[in-house]
């Protein structure tokens, strides 16, 4: 039997010189303002995306003009924790060289630009380089931004956390000198024969590859939703090390059933100080394993149905040179963020702030954009983006806590009332910019969850929270698979709706109608509403409710049961 | 088409035969000339087969169209395209967004392969030729066979619309079907493999017998029998009036299509096109209502009586002053202040300048003149002369205009440009009298191997599409340079798909570009010029021509300024020398303006 054929993507990394490809000949092409067709596939790697604003694209054909290019960068945050000095920077390239003029807080806490003309990459990347933030493997084949639960709360812990979520980070950054060559003007290398890539080799991994550290209960992160999570287990307030799963991922196609999420396994208890060994392992092993001829089927948690549970994890095992240990029994709970001020056990405040859709915009009565600069200009903590978008200031000490809210006040940015449900659901960019989108998702959702919190209201179920997610498309951005009500675009105005997840994120939901509107998706929500009211158990959640009484068959392995 | 610029590349003539008739056209006076090309016209018509195509023989070509916006389709035409090369076929694969519509009348076996979009919605790619199918220009396609693969999602309300639709517009303008159509979903890999191969059996007897010649009737472009001129102009038709800068742009720029018609109007890439045109409608209710007029009174022209409203739309000239009508309005406005303007000759000609009738009016009101009276001190309408941005080769019986739209606020009231206004305001299906004017001193070089620089900005970058599509046309891939600039690339960057076109063929060698204001200092072609000057020398000394078309008033000084500096800087000439240069270019025919 023959090797299956090599996906495109597999080409273009191994001909590109480690990611170099034709990206400094594509800068200096002034005639389009888009790069060469493999060239957009190796810009990823380098943490930005080529779109254009489909809006406009039939109306720039007739005017002869080409799409409305631009570029949506990413940084590598990792943990979602910034300095104010470099909020200052993040925020004034934002001004001064998107045609946005807006910051995107991402599902991965980290924040994105959008509309980026191809010449203002450069500067771009300068910018953040000289405050010391970066976007290198923000996007494409490799480890991108790590998460870890920004708790402010338990502060010790999560900075132990932290400390693992950046190492992981920094242990698995691409060693190509390519971004510091053609965006710092760092001297080119004579031969990139000699540059080594030791951890992922001349073609990287064969898709994406996410990491998340979740201190329990919280699981703001989402952790089972990724390639490879880490549960912090803590013994006397001291991490010692963490519960391993990997295989998850919430990618997939519509119509085609051999692609679908899944959420990830456990594998066993491991030591903190084998962190980096099981890592490589699991990331080597994907290199190795992983589908290189079909990226539909490329993500890790195909390599692990399609090699078996006990063969994946015996080869990890062997590979770290340890053994899993069994898994520490532990809660997961919320998904959500605090809101508003909380006192964590450093006698440090911190502020928790909605922001819609992770938009951060200046609009007449919600200077959002404003507000965080001027906050930024005096604040003497750190910023943290969250995974649901939002964004906390942290570490604010008693004298500069009236300042602080006094200018989160006058600018919008505290003082509405979070719905239950709005304050745990997300949505993804999707269109204009969103090449991948089907239907809408941020700029509908606001509206579509004010119909939501009505419906709630009119059923007497108001302060219960239902994690609603909504996507433009079912790659899964804001981990639509992962809701209780989960929304995925099919067409302009339709959607997908996927009912029955758990609300702490250990189980998946299921589809439930197939590529139906507003009108129906709300008339259906009206009545299970009406049902969950009257006959829901105490304290049971809206996604264990439907499984319950049978309106949607709960999914306990996707690779079987997500499609049934 | 002039005979100097016949070449076997461009028409359907050997080489020999190409000589021969340039020849014998030297040896003929001009009279002798029009009896030969009338005799020849009329014996077309009646019995000679002549060639339809000047690039191919499309007889033995399958084309194969893809639409799509995934890559299925891309990825099945070309497995398509792969088949039938294996098999011998001559095959033209190409994705209909690069398909130039205007083939399809010249096509015999087509495929069309294309998916469909959410709500029954083409592809991107497949807009355009989907919507010139169903339009009126779309031509009959008698001679034409075809087979059409539909890509869809049985899960959306509108499965395969698109493909649908490509069939029944393609029966309907009488194409044969070669193959009912196979609607695929999204499992379609076993359909489409079955219609691969019984497309590829059901083309088979078409490409073996295809080699005929077509033949057109080519009679009726032939006999131009009436001359039009700018006494006589040709009532044409607007095709198009399409705004072609972006919707954040501060300028508005129209590319416009006219229909010449049966006219036999002919030009040449480098000739203007005079246009006529209707004042505006809510200036001339303005001017009526400012001036107690009343639009009805009848008055008398050139001994022909028209009604006051019907004389200012069509036959007066509301836009443009001239010093006797200024002085006029001084002396009936008894304004003192205009008066000083009309005894000043300079402040008079600046004026003129900055205002029209109507500004004229609200400045410095007057209210005693009668009908009559006014309409002699106004001048007669003169047509605007613009630059035709299109080459016969490519257009046929069309003209295309790239125009900017002369627009001010004044006094807060916005003030059009009275030619410019009325093309952008207009319709398709509207009416407008043109003519063409010849300009022999803006010509591509006879020898076609001659390398052109063309420095057009902002709308002067028109005859330099009519130039390009020239060569295209004649197969033309000699070293070609434009210099283009206006202020932003994402907004007013003219024609840009068409320049990336040509450059993608390498029928276009290159191109500088100058946006003024998308950085902090402004930059403008005469920068670009500057910066390659050495290579704008190094094509000089290769025999170059130099173009260039635009604002006379400041570009063109400029433009002359830096290339003076180039011939001084790499020529190592001194100034006198070097504008001596210059000088000698032009004489030569080397260095040609269009500037206004």
């Amino acid at each position: 039997m023959s090797e299956p054929k090599l996906s495109a993507n597999e080409r273009i990394k191994s001909h590109s010189q480690h990611l170099r490809g034709t990206i400094k000949q594509g800068l200096a092409t002034d005639v389009t303002g888009a790069f060469s067709e493999d060239d957009q596939q190796l810009i990823k790697f380098h943490g930005f995306y080529q779109q254009d604003d489909r809006d406009l694209r039939n109306e720039r054909k007739e005017q002869k003009l080409e799409p409305l290019y631009s570029f949506m960068l990413r940084a590598r945050v990792p943990g979602g924790v910034c300095t104010p000095q470099q909020w200052l920077e993040v925020d004034r390239i934002a001004s001064e060289l998107t045609t946005s003029n807006s910051i995107r807080l991402t599902t991965r806490q980290t924040f994105q630009y959008h509309g980026i003309p191809k010449r203002n990459l450069k500067t771009i990347i300068q910018g953040l380089d000289r405050k010391a933030l970066d976007s290198i493997a923000a996007c494409g084949d490799v480890n991108r931004n790590v998460m870890c639960n920004p708790n402010p709360v338990q502060s010790k812990l999560h900075q132990q956390a932290y400390y693992w979520a950046k190492k992981l980070s920094d242990h698995m950054l691409p060693h190509t000198k390519a971004y510091a060559e053609i965006w710092l003007d760092d001297e080119k290398l004579l031969s990139t024969e000699m540059e080594a890539e030791p951890l992922y080799g001349d073609t990287y991994l064969p898709r994406k590859f996410k990491m998340a550290v979740a201190v329990p209960p919280d699981n703001d992160v989402d952790v089972y939703t990724n390639d490879f999570g880490l549960i912090a287990i803590a013994e006397n307030d001291e991490l010692v090390g963490f519960n391993l799963v990997a295989g998850g991922g919430m990618g997939s196609t519509h119509g085609e059933v051999e692609t679908f999420p899944r959420l990830a396994d456990d594998f066993g208890f491991i030591r903190a100080e084998d962190t980096i060994k099981f890592a490589e392992a699991v990331m080597t092993l994907q290199r190795d394993w992983g589908n290189r001829s079909n990226r539909k089927r490329a993500r890790l948690k195909y390599t692990i149905v399609d090699r078996g549970f006990a063969a994946f994890k015996a080869e990890v095992e062997n590979r770290a040179g340890v053994k899993f240990q069994p898994k520490r029994e532990v809660v997961i709970g919320d998904r959500g963020d605090r809101y508003g001020w909380a006192k964590g056990v450093d006698n440090q405040w911190h502020l928790t702030l909605f922001i819609e859709g992770g938009r951060i915009k200046d609009l007449p009565g919600k200077t959002l954009q404003t507000g965080l600069r001027e906050i930024a200009k005096i604040h003497q903590g750190d910023f943290r983006m969250t995974a649901n978008q939002n964004i906390i200031i942290a570490g604010v000490a008693d004298a500069a806590k009236q300042q602080i809210e006094d200018l989160a006040r006058q600018h919008g940015l505290l003082g509405e009332v979070i719905s239950a449900s709005r304050g745990h659901s997300i949505a993804c960019v999707a269109l204009p910019t969103c090449p991948l989108a089907m239907a809408e998702a941020e700029r509908y959702f606001p509206e579509f969850m004010d119909k939501i919190e009505a419906l709630q209201q009119k059923h007497g179920i108001a302060e219960q929270p239902i994690v609603v997610r909504m996507t433009g498309c079912p790659n899964g951005c804001a981990r639509p698979f992962a809701a209780e009500i989960g929304l995925v675009g099919k067409a302009p105005g339709r959607y997908n709706l996927y009912l029955g997840a758990s609300f702490e994120g250990t189980r998946l939901n299921k589809m439930y109608r197939e590529n139906i509107q507003e009108a129906e998706i709300l008339s259906e929500l009206d009545r299970l509403f009406a049902r969950y009211a009257v006959e829901r158990n105490a304290g049971e959640h809206f996604g264990d409710f439907v499984v319950r009484v049978g309106v949607i068959k709960a999914v306990l392995d996707a690779a079987r049961d997500f499609h049934d | 088409m002039s005979l100097k610029e016949l070449s076997p590349l461009a028409s359907p003539l050997s080489v020999s035969q190409v000589a021969q008739l340039q020849q014998f056209a030297r040896e003929l006076t001009p009279l002798q000339q029009a009896w030969v090309s009338g005799y020849l016209a009329a014996s077309a018509g009646a019995a000679l087969p002549i060639s339809a195509s000047v690039q191919t023989q499309p007889g033995n070509t399958l084309t194969i169209l893809y639409g799509s916006q995934t890559g299925n389709g891309r990825g099945i035409a070309s497995q398509l395209a792969a088949q039938a090369s294996a098999q011998g076929y001559a095959v033209n694969l190409c994705a209909m967004g690069d398909y130039n519509a205007r083939s399809l009348k010249q096509e015999q076996l087509l495929v069309v392969i294309v998916s469909t979009q959410g709500e029954g919605e083409a592809p991107d790619d497949a807009i355009e030729l989907h919507k010139f199918l169903a339009s009126k220009r779309a031509p009959r396609l008698e001679q034409l066979h075809y087979a059409v693969l539909a890509l869809g999602d049985s899960s959306y309300e509108f499965f395969c619309q698109t493909g649908k639709e490509f069939d029944e517009r393609l029966a309907a303008l009488g194409a044969q079907s070669l193959l009912a159509r196979v609607d695929c979903d999204v499992d379609y890999q076993q359909a489409v493999e079955q219609w691969q191969q019984q497309l590829l059996t059901a083309v088979q007897p078409h490409l073996q017998s295809s080699a005929q010649v077509v033949a057109i009737d080519s009679a009726k472009r032939a006999s131009a029998a009436t001359v039009f001129s700018k006494q006589q102009p040709y009532e044409a038709e607007i095709l198009l009036s399409q705004k072609i800068t972006g919707r954040n742009s501060i300028k508005d720029t129209r590319h416009i299509e006219i229909d010449l018609g049966e006219s036999g109007i002919q030009y040449q890439p480098g000739d203007a096109l005079g246009v006529y045109f209707s004042n505006y409608a809510a200036l001339v209710d303005e001017l009526l209502s400012s001036l107690q007029l009343d639009g009805e009174t009848t008055v008398a022209i050139q001994q022909q009586t028209y009604s006051l409203h019907q004389a200012l739309t069509e036959v007066k000239e509301l836009t443009q002053l001239y010093p006797g009508l200024v002085q006029f309005w001084a002396e009936h406005s008894a304004s003192e202040e205009l008066q000083a303007i009309a005894a000043d000759r300079e402040l008079t000609r600046e004026f003129i300048k900055k205002h029209q009738l109507a500004d004229l009016q609200r400045l410095y009101p007057i209210t005693q003149v009668d009908a009559q009276h006014l309409v002699d001190v106004l001048r007669p309408i003169t047509p605007r002369l613009y630059s035709i941005a299109s080459s016969q080769r490519e257009v046929d019986t069309e003209v295309h205009l790239t125009v900017g739209l002369v627009a001010e606020l004044r006094n807060g009231i916005p003030r059009y440009g009275a030619a410019s206004g009325f093309l952008a305001r207009a319709q398709e299906g509207q009416k407008l009298r043109v003519y063409v004017e010849a300009n022999k001193h803006f010509r591509l070089p006879t020898a076609p191997e001659t390398p052109v620089i063309m420095i057009g900005p902002g709308t002067g970058v028109a005859p330099f599409r009519a130039f390009m599509q020239e060569r295209a046309a004649q197969g033309i891939t000699a070293d070609s340079w434009l210099f283009f600039g206006n202020p932003h690339f994402e907004q007013d960057f003219l024609y840009q798909t068409e320049w990336q076109q040509y450059l993608k063929n390498g029928q276009l060698s290159r191109i500088s570009l100058a946006f003024s204001r998308d950085q902090q200092q402004k930059i403008y072609v005469q920068q670009r010029i500057r910066e390659q000057g050495e290579d704008v020398w190094q094509w000089l000394q290769r025999g170059a021509y130099l173009y260039l078309c635009g604002d006379a008033e400041r570009m063109a000084k400029d433009v002359q300024q830096a290339l003076l500096e180039v011939v001084v800087m790499h020529g190592g000439l001194a100034v006198e020398a070097a504008t001596e240069y210059l000088e000698n270019l032009r004489v030569q025919g080397r260095f040609q303006k269009d500037v206004y």
